[in-house]
Parts: structure tokens; sequence; C-alpha cells
């Protein structure tokens, strides 16, 4: 589609290491549309941070981007670092677990803020004080001209996120990436900034991705997901087929694995995830499956019509894969 | 009826801590654990919940006699351990385990799982066939007797968990303490370890005390929990109860809080977001520490501390307007509010 806001066609990223090739993602396809919030879930290593973090620039050097990612049409893979600085910041950004280290500590938040809009807006230092001052307050920080001239340190965890949130829409970008926004704070903090991103997406309409690994986060905000194993998408759908019909045994296993009402016992997936330096042949889920068949191994399966979404099992019209008790 | 293993009461701990005023530093106390009561059956799960800097932890390694309680008792199989001297101190860790969360932190990565999980026992001098015990714990906790020779850096996540909770069973203790033990781990493998203590517990009749900020993992593992907030336990019952009926404010607003996986649920349900964070436990807010937060606060809670007692769910709880079972706090908050 054309009119995504981003689209990636068969992404990848390789890591040369001393062992041996990381191969982190391997082929990836996926649109984000505009104002749509996205959930892209998956077990640590599955190449979640690696896929957004390569699209924008941001790995180490020694990282191999390879296929294409576009956002609004304008190809970033082999950019210009001139274009990536100004792509940054402008049309997508990016937030993380750890807002501190983002942060410089000897700066105030409001100096910060207005750097952001600096890079890329021209504002009178009027306008820029009075947009920081209103960026504050879009993401609930209480007296924000008060809090604008304190220090990152006089911040809790869930506020320095909110100072995060404000730089990364400082500049009305059509893409924010949340890359686990929520993983280092309590419950009750965390459904505080689930709402703030579900805020920003109704009010300022831009479209949100949301790397996490928790499908209840998943379950409570996002229109549509991605599941990722092995740096692939195993299955798409929007979030109530997911819940309803989830069609990739990696993601029923995922499912079975949480406590529910009434389950006495839990069903985890056997094994652990795969190695990324060699990466299992043909479907990288099939040495954990409990339908595995000497096919699964033969080829890459990719995404394709499931029960109600695209799946990436080559089995997964014979199966009938049930959930059990639901959460 | 099962025996109580543990009784604690009135339980105190204090830390002394600095604050930087320019020049000058200010010596201040930070009551981490503050007057708490609770006891642990034999084989049984208590659960421990509660947000960032609640005392969790804290209240775990006082009762491990890692740290020094300020106040109270700590009665371990009818012994006082409080006070108890170096000696009886050792035996006593015999019977005392503790599990954390880090699997990576937690293991000396220079040293063979062999030596990691025999130390115990050599620190206790426990005589006997060593390598046989530790190919006996390892196949106990479903790793290969083989996996001995290995070094902490060839296992992934949930087997260096798996290699701590053997290492913590050497002793046969009676009780575990376990700190986040699954927190580190993807679901997957979050699955396999939560299964596997299930069945350790059945198996050697373990009591644990399951710390844990992931409320439906405490739900699963626990026959009771105990909810903790600025250093007090607010509510205590069990665990059906807890997530059925709160009748704490607080716990209510916790489980509001927490993520179902399942989008029916979670785009039906009425939620009360608390505002705020945590306040300072340095200066912790009058009367009941929960005012600040509470949407259902009178000015009793500013002055006035809620002492625990049982209401009619069966439960403990420390407030002064306790929910009724069936009424939820979103309807309160909403009445308050009108009537404000
Ligand atoms: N050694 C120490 N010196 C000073 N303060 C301490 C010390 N250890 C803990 N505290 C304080 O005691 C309080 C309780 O801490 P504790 O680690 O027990 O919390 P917790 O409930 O385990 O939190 P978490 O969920 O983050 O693990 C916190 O305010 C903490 O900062
Ligand atoms: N700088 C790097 N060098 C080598 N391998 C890396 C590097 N960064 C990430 N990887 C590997 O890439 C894979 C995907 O990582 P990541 O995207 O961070 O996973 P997650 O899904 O948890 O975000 C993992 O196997 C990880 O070890
Ligand atoms: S393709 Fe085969 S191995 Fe892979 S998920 Fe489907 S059944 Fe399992
Ligand atoms: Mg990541
Ligand atoms: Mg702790």
């Amino acid at each position: 589609m054309s009119d995504s806001v981003l689209s990636l066609r068969d992404f990848t990223v390789s890591f040369p290491t001393l062992y041996g090739t990381v191969r982190a993602v391997r082929g990836l396809s996926l649109d984000v549309n505009p104002g749509e919030f996205v959930g892209v879930v998956g077990e640590s290593g599955s190449g979640k941070s690696v896929t957004f973090l390569g699209m924008m620039g941001l790995l180490p050097k020694s990282a191999i981007v390879g296929g294409s990612a576009k956002i609004n049409g304008e190809e970033l893979v082999g950019a210009s670092n001139r274009k990536m600085r100004s792509v940054r910041g402008q049309k997508i950004s990016m937030i993380f677990q750890d807002p501190l280290s983002a942060l410089n500590p000897v700066h105030r938040i409001g100096a910060q803020i207005e750097e952001m809009l600096g890079a890329h807006q021209s504002l009178s230092r009027q306008e820029s004080e009075r947009r920081v001052i209103e960026l504050l307050d879009i993401v609930g920080i209480p007296q924000p001209d008060q809090r604008a001239r304190q220090f990152p340190h006089e911040f809790s965890g869930g506020m320095r996120q909110r100072v995060m949130i404000a730089m990364a829409i400082a500049n009305n970008p059509e893409l924010l990436i949340a890359d686990e926004p929520t993983t280092a704070l309590d419950v009750t903090v965390q459904a505080q900034i689930l709402e703030v991103l579900e805020r920003i997406r109704q009010e300022l309409d831009t479209a949100i991705v949301l790397i996490t690994h928790d499908l209840g986060i998943v379950a409570r905000v996002v229109d549509r997901v991605e599941v990722m194993y092995a740096g692939r998408a195993v299955e798409r759908a929007t979030v109530a087929n997911l819940f309803d019909t989830p069609s990739h045994p990696y993601t029923v296993g995922l499912m079975r694995s949480l406590p529910a009402l009434g389950r006495e016992r839990l069903e985890p997936i056997p094994g652990s995830p795969p190695n990324m330096l060699e990466p299992p042949p043909g479907c990288a889920f099939a040495p954990r499956c409990a339908h595995a068949q000497a096919a699964c191994s033969a080829e890459i399966p990719d995404l394709r019509e499931g029960r109600s979404g695209l799946t990436a099992c080559i089995r997964s019209h014979e199966l009938q894969l049930e959930v059990g008790t639901r959460g | 009826m099962a025996d109580t293993l543990l009784q604690v009461e009135g339980l105190v701990k204090e830390f002394d801590v600095r604050r930087n005023l320019g020049i000058r530093s200010q010596k201040l106390k930070v009551q981490a654990v503050s007057n708490v009561s609770f006891s642990v059956d034999s084989g049984e799960t208590l659960g421990l919940v509660g947000e960032s800097g609640s005392g969790k932890t804290t209240l775990g390694r006082c009762v491990l006699r890692l740290l020094e309680p300020t106040a109270g008792s700590i009665v371990f199989k009818g012994q006082e351990i409080v006070g108890l001297s170096s000696d009886g101190l050792r035996a006593l860790r015999r019977d005392m385990q503790i599990v954390f969360q880090d699997p990576f932190a937690s293991l000396d990565p220079k040293r063979t799982v062999q030596a990691a999980i025999a130390e115990p026992l050599e620190i206790q001098r426990v005589g006997g066939d060593h390598p046989q015990r530790v190919r006996e714990l390892l196949e106990l906790v479903g790793l290969s007797p083989d996996h001995a020779r290995r070094y902490p850096h060839e296992f992934s996540g949930g087997q260096r968990q798996r290699i701590g909770i053997a290492r913590a069973l050497a002793l046969n203790p009676s009780l575990l303490i376990l700190d986040e033990p699954v927190s580190a781990l993807d679901v997957s493998i979050q699955a396999q370890v939560l299964n596997l203590l299930g069945e350790l517990q059945t198996e050697l009749n373990l009591a644990y005390m399951f710390i844990a900020h992931d409320l439906s993992v405490v739900r699963h593992t626990s026959d009771r929990i105990a909810v903790m907030y600025l250093g007090k336990i607010v509510e205590l019952g069990d665990s059906e109860t807890i997530y059925e009926n709160p009748a704490h404010p607080y716990t209510h607003a916790l489980l509001s809080a927490v993520p179902v996986p399942d989008p029916e649920v979670e785009r039906a349900r009425q939620r009360i977001v608390l505002t705020g964070d945590v306040p300072s436990p340095i200066n912790p807010p009058s009367g009941c520490r929960f005012h600040t937060r509470c949407p259902i606060a009178q000015d009793r809670c500013r002055t006035e501390e809620p002492a625990m007692r049982t209401v009619t769910g069966g439960q403990s709880v420390a407030c002064h307007f306790p929910l009724e079972p069936g009424v939820t706090l979103v309807e309160l908050a909403g009445r308050a509010a009108a009537s404000a």
C-alpha cells in the first residue's frame, strides 16, 4: 500500500560478530497506516527493537541493514545521515524503556524540549516556551510551567517517560515508536502512560507502534498486532481476531503460558527461543512446536491467509488451535 | 490444619539515609517496613505485592535475617529469631533460603554449576557425596546431571533460574523466599519455572513467600496475598477473595491497572487510574499513607491511621472505608465526586 506511513519490505538486519553473523531480522514486511495503533509482540531477542532501531538508523555502524523501509514513500535504507537526522524527530520519533539515559542530566527539562523544537522548526523564544508548556500539558504533567524549569533527577520514572513522549511529539511526527515504554514502571504508572499514548493517538492522530512483550497491554490499547518470532512476523491480525482465533502455534503457545483464571497448570512452550547465529531452517518455531512435521523445516513459511488474519504456518488451515481458558 | 511455620509481629526496619541540603546534609530515617504482621503456614504460598519501594524485598531480607530488624518479632518454627547469635543464624540458614530475580547476577560466572549448587553444602559443612547431591538437585529442577560441569554463561535465563532454585534447595529448606523469581523471564519460560515451583512445593512441602509485581502471576501461585503500600501491609487475605472482592481502595486500583490479556474484558472495564506516584517513604503521608492517591479519601483519612481489621469477606484490611463486596471503586469515587 502506498499510503501507509511506514512500509517495510523484506527488511533485514544482521550483526557480524566474533562467533558468526547474528541474523536478527530476517525478511520482515509490514505496514503502518496513518493514525493506526499497532502492537509488536514477541519474546526477548525476537528482533522487535532491532527492526525499528535499524529502520531509524540508530544501530551501531557494524549492523548491516537490507531490504526496504519507507516512510511516506521515502526510502530510508541507505539514506544519508543528514536525511536520517531530518526524518528522526520530525517524521518518526522513538521512546524507550529507560527515559533517564535519554535525558541530559545537567539541562533543564524545558530547554531539552526546546532544543528538540529548534532542530526542526524556527520558532521565536516566546513561541517555543509556550509550545513546551503546551506539550508538557498534553502528556499530563501538572504545573508544566514550573516543571519545565526542573532537571531530570527531579522527575519520577513515570514523569520522565511523559517528558520523553512530549519530546517525541514536539514536531508532530506521523509515527511514534514506543519500545517497551512501561516495562520499568509500576502498573499504576503504566496505566497512566498507556492513557497518554491513547490520548495522543486520538487527539493528534499520530500513528503509534507499541513494542511490548505483554499481551495484556496489547489487549488494552492497540488496534492491530504483529507477532514476531526469530526475526520474522509469524502472525498479523486485528486485536479482536488475535485473541479470538489465534492461528499460529507460537501465538497460541504464548497465550497458554499466561496465568489465567481457572487454569490450574500453565502450559509453557517447551524449549527456548533459537540462537540467532544459527536460526533453525524453515519455520524457526518448528523445534518448539507440537504440530511440526518434516515439511515445516523445508522452507520459511510466508504470511498467508489464516483463520482470521495472516499467519506464517503451513499447517494453520488443518490445525484447530484452542487456547482454552481466557485471561 | 497446617501448622504455622513463620509468625511475624510488628516488624519494623529503618534505614539511615542522608539528604543533601547544599553544604549541610541532613540525617533522616526511612521506614522501609513499618509495623508489619503476618504468618506463613508450612507448605503454603504467601504472595507479597505492591509497587516498587513498598518494602517487599526489605521484608523478605529481614525474615531471612540478612537485614537486622529495627523492632518486632519473627518466630520461625517456634523459635524467636530476632537477636539470634551467629551460630543460631547458621542453623536457620539451612531452613530458609532465597531465590533472586536476576538469574544472571546471582551466579558467579567463574564457578561451575557444580560449585554453585554445592556451595551452601560446603558453607554448612554438610557431609556426604556432594556431586551426587548436585546431580539429584539438577534432575529435580528439570536440568540434566551433565550440566554440573558447565558455567553459567552457557545457560539461558530460564535455565539459570533453575540453577538458582536447585542451589536454594540444596539444604532441604522448609521456606523459600522468592523475590521476583520470574520477572526477568519471557512468558513461555516464566510458565516453565512457575510450574516447576508448583511441583517442588507439592513434592517437598515447601512454604513460599512469593514476591512479585505481576499480579496475575501472584494470583496463580499464592494461597494468600499481602498487599503492601509504603512499608505497610494494607490488605491480607486469601488469594481469591483479594482478587474477587478487594476491600482496600489501593488493592482495587492496583488490580484495575493490571492489563488483562482479553480485549473484550479490557474494553468493557471501568478503570480507576491512580494519579501521581508513590510518595517518598522518607516523609510518608499522615494518617492513612494512601490518602494522597485515594479516590475516596475523607478528612479522617488524613489524620487518623487506620488499624488492620477483619471485614465481611474474611480478609484483613487497613482502611477507614473498606469496600463492601461487589461495590466497585469506580462507583464510590463517582459518588464521592458528586457529593463534593
Ligand atoms: N539499604 C538501604 N538503605 C536505605 N534505604 C533503603 C535500603 N534498602 C531499601 N531502602 C528503601 O526502603 C524502601 C523499600 O525498599 P524495598 O527494596 O524493600 O522495596 P520493594 O518493595 O522490594 O521494591 P521493588 O518492587 O522495586 O523491588 C524503599 O524506599 C527503598 O529505597
Ligand atoms: N549490537 C548487536 N550486536 C550483535 N547482536 C545484536 C546486537 N543488537 C541486537 N542483537 C541481537 O539481535 C537479536 C534481536 O534483538 P532485539 O531486537 O533487541 O530483540 P527484542 O525483540 O527483545 O527487542 C538478538 O538475538 C540480539 O542478541
Ligand atoms: S509451520 Fe509447522 S512448525 Fe511452524 S508453527 Fe506451523 S506447525 Fe509449527
Ligand atoms: Mg527490545
Ligand atoms: Mg524488591
